[in-house]
């Protein structure tokens, strides 16, 4: 009774209903709010068809098309969405690599972990990932680059340009505070050369211009392209987030490694950069989170990543015209990767200043 | 032979002139308190002695070695010449053993063991062995200048500079680090002190120094310098600093 009353008081006492204009303006809202969330549930869940029998097509979907999803083209089309066109009877290796990717970020994720080790893994898990994707070794029939797809081709393209692109854009974030000019002005002219042309255009570049201008029996990868694309592109972004950390380091650190005798390079790889790196390690998971979902513009020079097997099953006659699923599908397999990331960022942030204050 | 020679030794920051035909020299051994009103230059004189900072004219010698632009013969120089700073300026990402075993490791090639023990004698020395594995924002603000005194040490060094090492300690852990100088000076290390402890002055300096407006106005042995400063500023500083 008493607890009923105190709650009422507290709800009366919210910002939303302190005045009359704030508590009419919260009804009106609250109704529209009421009665769209109906509406999408009738659509998404109550009118929905979740599976149709083997042997009719879309007839059951195309009868409530209009007034109810059709979620039977993601349990029809799912391996075809997650996998691509990998040969069905190898698909155990795309599903094993994908977990090896997880595996990855999730072991990334332990701060007691972060020791020099871990680098090593970001580069033999996308190693061995290829292994297992490419085949033509122990025993594994080979597959091509072609055939590779959905999520394993999304984590494979963002883990390996990322882990290829850190060297990189540490490279660049130090030759841009270089004393040395010519080290200088290259390192600027490549960050805010890259960083001005849209990444669309780079994959453009890299998919159709480069053949043009290397003679025709070098051929490169179209997968390979993709990445080179990505891992110029990246490191720049990189770079300029190091340049953050690096900005941060104060000058005291560098006159006492200056006044033990350290000379430029052991005060660089044991002073600045791991200052640099822990300060920044938020927008650096910040940018890998761009990049993972940057990763879908593969779509445009013909890969089969994640979002570019959504569209091929959208233009499939038999599920034509049920893209609005597809796309919701697609969109909460990015969001469910990319919240949790950004969930863990903000627990980190938390962790490390608490680290920095003890 | 000198350890340290400066000779005429003229910087300027932009227009501001800092030093201003600086002469100084200190034998082996000597321990040197140099002391001024803020601004008048003296932790930039100390600084030019490591080279944190570079002279434009004159000339500065540290033990034997002339310090140009030759980045050889800087590196030579800070070497053998050890500095504790103000801030403490310790390696927050590093323990306490991995600040003090760096430059032993880096710059002197030794092996993990050898410089783990270097860096624990001198641990034992300033008096913290116990506090080897903690990080530098664990300790007290007294702690972390004696770690860093202790790592100045695990290089050998033949001269110290200690640019101003008290003044952002609480002033209960001023003496902790006093002591741990005194024992440094009475072991004949050749000491430069940037510092307003008159005490520490009187105790272990062979001369004190005082500067104003970039130039050394005044050098004597510290029981003449307080009892009877000749110079108008000298009286004026002292006055302003032992009330």
């Amino acid at each position: 009774m008493s607890n009923a009353t105190a709650m009422m008081r507290s709800v009366r006492s919210a910002p939303m209903f302190r005045d009359r204009t704030n508590t009419i303006a919260t009804a009106m809202f609250g109704a529209i709010l009421v009665y769209l969330g109906a509406r999408f549930a009738r659509w998404a869940v109550v009118n929905a068809v979740w599976t149709v029998p083997p042997g009719v097509g879309s007839a059951p979907c195309r009868a409530v098309a209009g007034s109810g999803a059709c979620w039977a083209v993601i349990s029809d089309r799912l391996r075809f969405i997650s996998l691509g066109t990998y040969p069905l009877d190898q698909q155990w290796r795309p599903v094993v690599a994908s977990l090896l990717f997880i595996a990855l970020y999730a072991a990334s994720a332990r701060r007691s972990w972060w020791k020099p080790g871990l680098f090593v893994l970001w580069l033999a898990v996308p190693a061995l990932a290829i292994v297992l994707l490419r085949g033509g070794w122990f025993g594994l029939s080979s597959v091509a680059t072609e055939f590779w797809g959905g999520l394993p081709l999304t984590f494979l393209l963002s883990t390996v340009s990322f882990a290829l692109a850190f060297p990189f854009g540490v490279a660049l974030a130090l030759g841009r505070r270089s004393e040395m000019p010519a080290v200088r002005t290259m390192s600027i002219t490549y960050i805010e050369l890259i960083r001005a042309v849209p990444l669309v255009s780079m994959i453009f570049m890299a998919a159709v211009m480069f053949p043009l201008f290397v003679p025709q029996s070098f051929t490169l990868d179209k997968l390979l392209r993709a990445h080179v694309a990505f891992v110029m592109v990246m490191s720049a972004y990189l770079a300029e987030v190091l340049r953050g950390g690096l900005q941060a380091i104060p000058k005291g650190q560098y006159e006492a490694a200056a006044s033990i005798g350290l000379p430029y390079w052991p005060t660089t790889v044991m002073i600045v950069l791991p200052q640099a790196v822990r300060t920044t390690i938020p927008s650096i998971v910040n940018t890998f989170i761009g990049f993972f979902k940057d990763t879908s513009l593969v779509a445009v020079i013909g890969l089969f990543d994640l979002l570019g097997a959504a569209k091929a099953v959208i233009v499939d006659p038999k599920w034509v015209g049920f893209g609005v699923e597809v796309y919701l599908f697609v969109a909460a397999v990015y969001f469910t990767f990319t919240f949790s990331v950004s969930r863990y960022t903000q627990r980190l942030e938390r962790v490390l200043s608490a680290e920095r204050n003890h | 032979m000198l350890h340290v020679d400066m000779q005429n030794v003229n910087k300027w920051f932009g227009a501001h002139h800092v030093l201003r035909d600086v002469n100084l020299s200190v034998t082996h051994g000597e321990r040197i308190v140099i002391c001024g009103p803020s601004g008048s230059g003296k932790s930039t004189m100390i600084r030019c002695i490591n080279r944190l900072e570079a002279h434009e004219k004159g000339r500065i010698v540290v033990d034997g070695t002339e310090l140009t632009n030759d980045v050889k013969k800087i590196d030579e120089v800070r070497r053998d010449v050890g500095m504790v700073f103000q801030h403490f300026n310790l390696f927050p990402h590093l323990t306490i053993l991995e600040n003090c075993t760096l430059a032993p490791m880096w710059v002197k090639r030794m092996p993990r063991r050898d410089a783990e023990e270097v860096a624990m004698h001198y641990l034992n020395r300033v008096r913290i062995p116990e506090q080897a594995n903690k990080y530098p924002g664990q300790l007290s603000g007294g702690q972390q200048q004696r770690v860093a005194i202790a790592r100045s040490l695990c290089m050998s060094p033949k001269i110290m500079l200690f640019d101003e090492p008290t003044s952002a300690l609480d002033p209960e852990m001023v003496k902790e680090v006093l002591d741990t100088m005194v024992s440094l000076a009475e072991e004949g290390m050749t000491m430069l002190c940037v510092t307003h402890e008159m005490g520490f002055a009187r105790q272990v300096a062979d001369r004190v120094i005082f500067m104003d407006a970039g130039q050394i106005v005044e050098v004597n042995e510290p029981r003449a310098f307080f009892e009877n400063p000749q110079h108008e500023r000298t009286k004026t500083f002292l006055g302003q600093i032992l009330h």
